[in-house]
């Protein structure tokens, strides 16, 4: 089954590749854009689903830092915003 | 003997093994080694281990070595942890907190003054709280971070044990802290680069210190 891991900066913590993003923004043209956090995204393919949590517990995602959330494929809605 | 574990990616493993040259006898550890009997002390050193990818130190925690070392820590053997080895041993739990990217997401690289707290262990009792220490930071992810109330428990616990002068902390780390031990005091893990600093000639002997506890004390044994 395919997977999608997200891995976002915790609430709080200091994102300074947000912000240098957002600094980046207005003159691009881009006016009205607040609070940019970049985090990550990896694809797998898993024979387990249920060990993905934990994996995100040991691995991708340092919980002291980053949160994280788990996207089957079979549940992500159509149109790609179930992420 | 001290063992200086060398990962696909580290580059302070030869300046580290000659800074615990001047203080005792030292060798490299490879990452697949897992017999480390006869190893007073052990250092993980700086550099890239794994091209630090995921986050730093992410994987080089996994490895055979470290699996090792935190049995040797849990017995009380002396760790030293030097800015990417700190971030591993922060990685692998040994150390509490973790490192963030640089507040200024550039990477810096200058002599910054460290003053030491009042920290127990192997590694306190060789300085003294209050000391200042002259050593040098490079580093692209060096900003300590734990949450408040954690920091409160590590301060009052006396396991933060260096913060960066004031008005010098370059990463934008918490409280200023550039450097941890943990509970027992045997394990310490710092950002700046005590290896880079123990010869006068390039600076600053400063760095000395840290190694001096990796060497098994006669007394003590």
């Amino acid at each position: 089954m395919r997977a999608k891991v997200l891995i976002r900066p915790k609430q709080g913590i200091l994102d300074p590749q947000g912000k240098a993003v957002e600094r980046a923004l207005p003159a691009l043209g881009f006016e009205g854009i607040h609070d940019v956090r970049v985090g990550r995204l990896v694809e797998l393919e898993t024979d387990d689903p249920a060990k993905l949590d934990s994996l995100c517990e040991k691995l991708l995602a340092n919980p002291l830092i980053e949160d994280f959330e788990v996207v089957l494929e079979d549940e992500a809605s159509p149109n790609g915003s179930g992420a | 003997m001290i063992g200086v574990l060398q990962f696909p990616g580290s580059c302070d493993e030869r300046d580290a093994l000659q800074a615990c040259e001047r203080v005792g006898e030292a060798r490299l550890v490879w990452h697949e080694e897992t017999d480390l009997a006869g190893l007073d002390g052990i250092v993980v050193p700086g550099g890239f281990s794994y091209g630090d990818y995921l986050r730093a130190g992410a994987i080089a925690r996994f490895s055979p070595a470290m699996e090792a070392v935190a049995r040797f820590a849990a017995e009380g053997g002396p760790v030293l942890g030097i800015c990417n080895g700190f971030q591993v041993l922060c990685e692998a739990g040994l150390l509490p907190g973790a490192l963030l990217p640089n507040e200024g997401l550039r990477f810096i690289c200058r002599q910054v003054t460290l003053v030491a707290e009042d920290f127990g262990g192997p590694f306190g009792s060789g300085i003294s709280a209050g000391q200042s220490l002259s050593i040098p930071v490079k580093h692209m992810s060096g900003r300590y971070f734990a949450p408040d109330e954690r920091v409160d428990e590590l301060e009052s616990a006396g396991q933060v044990a260096f913060r960066y002068a004031a008005g010098e902390n370059p990463n934008g780390s918490v409280r200023d802290i550039a450097g941890v031990t943990n509970e027992a005091g045997n394990v310490i893990g710092l950002m700046p680069h005590p290896e880079h600093a123990v010869d006068p000639l390039t600076g600053s002997a400063d760095g000395l210190a840290l190694f001096r506890a990796l060497v098994r004390q006669p007394a003590a044994a």
